[in-house]
């Protein structure tokens, strides 16, 4: 199906360009130092930096991504939400960003060499630079692709104008303009994406409708051992997670609680660069700590916005609603990743439709200028400061980030072409990086919370949890997988999981022991290689903890932390 | 900061809440089939227009405080 746009569509995405463009070329004048364009001269209120937070984050391969697990899992997709995000956003911000923000660590690489050392540093700057490149550059091919099939655009085209556009606005005004275009984003992605929910709940009836619309959907469809479904499988988020075989995401509660909800989302939220630099552009500690809090009231309902879409797609499909909304077919299955897109050409009348797309096209953009920054900033005082030329003046540096931002989009576009023409490329560099993040989280905690964790110790403790991680996933595969890439590489298959998802939790599970025991065992076996004047405002036992005095109560990381986390178990009870 | 994200944000739904409803009222109903026969254009554009006018009151009213703040004082030092 081919989405066709009227006059108003391309009108509301002109406007849409213009806005980001001049936001930036607002800024320009604003961009004197170096620390001015690559953490906004620290001095962002919490509340846009919060938003932002959500939005670096929300790519179009989320709002998509999830919609597709809406679809294919039903509603246990909101425990990417509801057990990964949300209790990991609350532990940054009230455990972790004291040291991020106090340190003055101008990114989460220097924390680690402030820390531990310079080849700790190392390890964590390069794999996070070359790790950002290219998943930009895999997320322009997405979008890019997308564009062809639903609206026939030139797939060059698409990666142009989105590169250009991107290119400009952060040139120009570096991460503030990313942070002001991400809290645009955030309001039009909302915005954009609440008429489609609203209309698919009408076409289901309500949430009763769709309840028992996909009671429909769990009788049709069966476990890989061959059993149906028990009758809530998409509408119940814990109800049937006992074990793997009786729920379609083919995995059990300890699986998903330890292996997305700890290692992989306290691994992603707490240590990856690209959301906790918008907290360190905060104007004050008490705002850095609120960043990651602000950022999980709304993230908590975001389950609403991009799975539930999903989930009405794959409901109307099997019982058709008062329109007729299909799900295409894709090689004996549902095209799932078609599930948002679709139902946007479905339900949206023109002028609505421009709405829809340039809310998926900012989607696409926080998304991209989210990984732009992070890599310019980690490039310029990670890698350039560091190992190439140290001891250039401030300028130097502000004009060397201008010069990463051009050749990184210029590195991400050459990605989306090469993903174009060789699909298991990408396939392999995904696996290789989370390979690499999996047993981060481990260094971070041990090393903010042990203070006589050793650089030796940090670093080799990585290695071997990134090497379990390679190797459990070269002895194991699970049921249906078609290639390598899937796992069983290494000739022998030890285990079958039941399914990739599983699998790919239990390889975290795995990665995450092994660096956080190597590094304890190391780091007693060799010296402490700081002292306790240098581990000062590092380590929790040697810092005074931060004093939250002159902040109402409502502004407390702590209290607010507490209301998050309340009102996520309440979600998830009400959606047990 | 410099310049209030409100401003450019308030202005931009603002416009869009403008052409939406403006586009609802001239445009073809048989369009808002899809859309459940309710023509979305005109009530999302209202809706639209009505939040950016919020978020350019905001912007307004702190312009408002901070011009009536005693001028030329230096912010207290961050960190």
């Amino acid at each position: 199906m081919q989405i066709h746009l009227a006059g108003i569509d391309y009108a509301i995405l002109i406007v849409y360009f213009l806005f980001v463009l001049g936001i930036g070329w607002a800024l320009k004048r604003y961009m004197r130092t170096s620390t001015d364009f690559f953490l906004s001269g620290r001095a962002i209120p919490a509340w846009i930096t919060g938003l932002a937070f959500i939005s670096a984050n929300l790519g179009a391969q989320e709002v998509i991504g999830m919609g597709a697990s809406g679809a294919k899992y039903g509603i246990m997709t909101s425990h990417f939400y509801w057990v990964g995000a949300i209790p990991a956003m609350v532990f940054v911000g009230i455990f972790m960003m004291p040291f991020y923000y106090g340190s003055k660590a101008r990114s989460v690489p220097e924390y680690l060499k402030l820390r531990f050392d310079e080849k700790t540093r190392g390890f964590n700057a390069i794999s996070f630079a070359v790790m950002t490149v290219f998943s930009s550059g895999i997320s322009m091919y997405a979008l890019a692709k997308l564009l062809e099939l639903l609206l026939g655009w030139d797939f060059n085209f698409s990666i142009l104008i989105s590169a250009i556009i991107v290119l400009v606005y952060i040139f120009l005004g570096g991460l503030t303009s990313a942070i002001y275009n991400e809290v645009l984003q955030f309001f039009l992605i909302v915005l954009g994406f609440l008429p489609l929910v609203f209309l698919g709940l009408k076409d289901a009836g309500g949430w009763a409708g769709l309840q028992a619309k996909l009671q429909v959907v769990a009788a049709s469809q069966h476990n890989p051992a061959g059993a149906p479904y028990a009758s809530g499988a998409w509408s119940d988020s814990w109800q049937h997670m006992g074990s793997a075989a009786l729920n379609p995401m083919g995995v059990e509660w300890f699986g998903m609680v330890m292996g997305l909800g700890f290692v992989l989302s306290f691994g992603y939220w707490c240590t990856d660069f690209l959301v906790v630099q918008r907290a360190m552009a905060a104007d004050s500690m008490s705002a850095a700590r609120r960043t990651p809090l602000i950022a999980a009231l709304p993230k908590m309902f975001f389950p609403f916005l991009v799975i539930l879409p999903g989930m009405i797609a794959i409901a109307l499909t099997y019982q058709t609603g008062a329109t007729g909304f299909k799900l295409p077919a894709k090689d004996g299955s549902f095209d799932y990743d078609m599930a948002v897109p679709m139902m946007l050409g479905h339900y949206f009348p023109s002028g609505l439709l421009g709405l829809g797309l340039t809310a998926l096209m900012a989607s696409f953009m926080s998304g991209m200028a989210g990984n732009v920054t992070a890599f310019n900033t980690v490039w310029t005082y990670d890698i350039y400061q560091s190992y190439i030329r140290p001891g250039q003046s401030d300028e130097h540096y502000l004009w060397m980030g201008r010069m990463a931002t051009v050749f990184g989009i210029a590195i991400s576009v050459a990605c989306a072409y090469v993903a174009k023409q060789f699909n298991n490329i990408m396939d392999v560099l995904q696996l290789v990086f989370a390979f690499v993040n999996a047993p981060l989280f481990a260094t971070f905690l041990l090393g903010m919370f042990w203070r006589r964790a050793t650089g030796h110790g940090a670093f080799f403790g990585l290695l071997f949890g990134t090497v379990a991680a390679a190797l459990h996933h070269g002895l194991t595969s699970s049921v249906g997988a078609a290639t390598l890439f899937k796992g069983g590489w290494l000739g022998d298959v030890l285990h079958r999981y039941p399914s990739e998802m599983a699998q790919n939790f239990r390889t975290a599970i795995i990665a995450w022991t092994v660096c956080f025991l190597a590094t304890i065992l190391i780091s007693l076996a060799t010296r402490a290689n700081k002292s306790e004047e240098e581990l000062k405002g590092l380590v929790y036992s040697l810092t005074p903890r931060p004093k939250e005095e002159g902040v109402p109560w409502f502004k407390q990381p702590a209290i607010l932390g507490v209301v998050v986390l309340v009102m996520t178990v309440v979600l998830n009870i009400i959606f047990w | 900061m410099h310049l209030d994200v409100r401003i450019p944000i308030g202005l931009m739904f603002a416009v869009f809440g403008v052409m939406l409803a403006a586009y609802g009222l001239i445009s073809d109903p048989e369009i808002y089939k899809r859309s459940l026969g309710l023509n979305l254009n005109l009530w999302w554009g209202l809706a639209l227009l009505v939040f950016g006018a919020l978020m350019l009151g905001l912007a307004w009213r702190a312009r408002g405080r901070e011009s009536s703040a005693s001028p030329g004082t230096e912010p207290p030092p961050r960190g």
